[in-house]
């Protein structure tokens, strides 16, 4: 499966438009990363523990975008964007999206 | 009193440990972007149509927070309005510090310019709704690799 944010693959050329394919997941704050984070906040500086749980989230919603993908036939996902929203406090909803198309040489 | 020394404690250890771990961290970044001025970025949406190249979507994020003088300060600069100094060096060194991440990634994979970056922002909701918490900067694109 081929990921890209362009529109095109240089050297391949788009046979078919399969349309929008998306994943997402929401993933809510760990009590104990959330307590280390609190006394983080008083020095300041990267929250270590946060960036690898919004990374993982954001793989997890890329894995579910190409399991769509897959699903209707795609070889890659071409212009793919990230989004990111608050649910409520302490929970973040992840959002991968892109057009699904097949490709070939 | 008691309540006051705390404070004054606060203050201060946020002060000299976020100053002195921000002098750090903007070091580091300078350096960095010396070694990886090689890799080079671009916001275009099309690829160079001189040459081949084998694609790859590359990310970097960080998450950072705030320290305690920084927002004690900036809430009291709030009240009169304008720059917010603190916060624009806080964000400034995150997004730095995510396209580092993100040239890295393509440089691992042999790439030699990334094109098409976004940026997205994303501020990570306290439990408490008067708190800033804290915000995450991602940097993403495509790494072309030549053939």
């Amino acid at each position: 499966m081929l990921l890209s944010n362009l529109e095109i693959v240089p050297g391949h050329r788009i046979v078919k438009h399969l349309g929008l394919v998306q994943g997402s997941t929401v993933r809510s704050k760990h009590l104990g990363k959330d307590i280390m984070a609190g006394l983080k906040n008083i020095v300041g500086g990267e929250l270590k523990g946060y960036t690898e749980l919004l990374q993982e989230a954001r793989q997890e919603a890329t894995e579910r975008m190409i399991k769509q993908a897959q699903a209707i036939g795609a070889n890659a996902v071409l212009n793919i964007r990230f989004s990111t929203s608050s649910i409520t406090q302490g929970a973040a909803e992840m959002l991968a999206y892109g057009t699904a198309v097949v490709l070939a040489e | 009193m008691a309540d006051l020394i705390i404070f004054l404690a606060l203050l201060a250890s946020g002060y000299t440990v976020g100053r002195i771990a921000e002098r750090r961290h903007y070091r580091s970044i300078v350096a960095r972007e010396k070694d990886m001025a090689n890799v080079m970025v671009f916001t275009n949406r099309f690829p160079p149509l001189t040459q081949l190249a084998s694609q790859a979507l590359v990310t970097g994020s960080v998450v950072v927070s705030e320290d305690y003088f920084k927002r004690v300060v900036s809430g009291l600069q709030s009240l009169f309005g304008g720059r917010l100094r603190a916060y624009e060096s806080l964000l400034d060194r995150a997004r730095r510090e995510a396209v580092l991440r993100m040239k890295q990634e393509a440089r691992d994979k042999g790439a030699k310019m990334i094109i098409n970056v976004k940026f997205q922002t994303f501020s990570i909701p306290g439990r408490n709704p008067n708190s800033f918490g804290a915000v995450e900067v991602m940097a993403y694109g495509t790494a072309l690799t030549p053939r």
